[in-house]
């Protein structure tokens, strides 16, 4: 870990703050990417089922 | 007549075809996009020196500037594929649009919470009515009346006519948010740190690490837009099938 002296907590915040947005953003879309997906394979099977 | 080789842009236009190619080509982004972002901040964090007049807050740097690089350059491919929506009418255009919204708002997010949490020991002010910091924050205003006007309206194609308008509206902010610094002196905000000009580009030390790390946001902005942009293709295919239910 490198010396920040007296800016270590405004170093960290930020870093803190950016890497938690970046990580939600990333979690909500792959999350939201496969549930959709398996939302319209679910459809799409009932349509070719239901001719 | 031999058909010609070269595959035109529109080709993936068709959403099948974006999402056969963006099967592809999203996994190489995406690894690429965390080995420079990983790359870009440990370079930057832990070996560069203090600035000696920012101390270690300079380290900032790599996250404010390609934070701020990308909410404005988000908002601005966002306009060309809105002027595609409106010239040539193709949906996937109008969807990553609609998809690069929320990559380009946490964005401007960041760059503004870390522009705050440096201005404060820097400045003496976690905020100041500066002309960049102003127009950036009439940027993320926008960016979230553009998200909040896609999930207003129902019909996709009236959704994407408005949101293509607001977001030529938006532009006007998108670009005084990028050349504010130039033409205002008055403002607290110091000029770009990229510049061509030697004297007012970040040193070297600072300068690598820098380019690294920007360009894993581009990339980590670009990997993230195809793959909402395949997310909001397919939702648009939900919608239609189910009305299509509903109606038999």
């Amino acid at each position: 870990m490198p010396d920040l002296g007296k800016y270590a907590d405004t170093v960290l915040a930020a870093y803190a703050v950016s890497l938690a947005l970046i990580l939600g953003l990333v979690l909500v879309s792959v999350i939201r990417s496969s549930r959709v997906k398996k939302q319209l394979e679910a459809i799409d099977k009932k349509v070719k089922s239901d001719g | 007549m031999k058909e010609p080789r070269v595959t035109s842009l529109w080709t993936y236009a068709n959403p099948k075809k974006f999402i056969e190619t963006t099967d592809k080509v999203l996994p190489w982004v995406a690894t690429l996009a965390l080995i420079c972002l990983v790359t870009g901040l440990i370079w930057g964090f832990f070996f560069t020196p203090d600035d000696y007049r920012q101390g270690a807050t300079v380290k900032i740097i790599y996250i404010h500037v390609p934070s701020a690089l990308m909410a404005i350059n988000a908002w601005l491919m966002m306009l060309v594929a809105s002027l595609v929506w409106i010239v040539r009418r193709h949906h996937v255009s109008a969807l990553a649009a609609r998809a690069a919204a929320p990559v380009g708002l946490v964005m401007t997010l960041i760059a503004l919470a870390t522009g705050a949490i440096w201005g404060q020991p820097m400045w003496g002010t976690w905020w100041a009515w500066d002309p960049r910091l102003t127009s950036f924050l009439v940027l993320t205003l926008f960016y979230f009346g553009y998200i909040a006007l896609w999930a207003a309206i129902e019909n996709d194609d009236t959704a994407a006519d408005l949101t293509s308008i607001l977001c030529l509206v938006g532009s006007v902010f998108a670009v005084l948010s990028r050349y504010a610094v130039n033409f205002w002196n008055q403002g607290l905000h110091q000029g770009a740190s990229l510049s061509l000009d030697e004297k007012e580009n970040v040193a070297d030390v600072f300068y690598h690490p820098l380019l690294v790390s920007i360009a894993g946001f581009v990339l980590l902005f670009i990997a993230l837009v195809l793959l909402r942009t395949r997310t909001e293709i397919r939702a648009r295919r939900t919608r239609a099938l189910l009305a299509r239910e509903r109606m038999n």
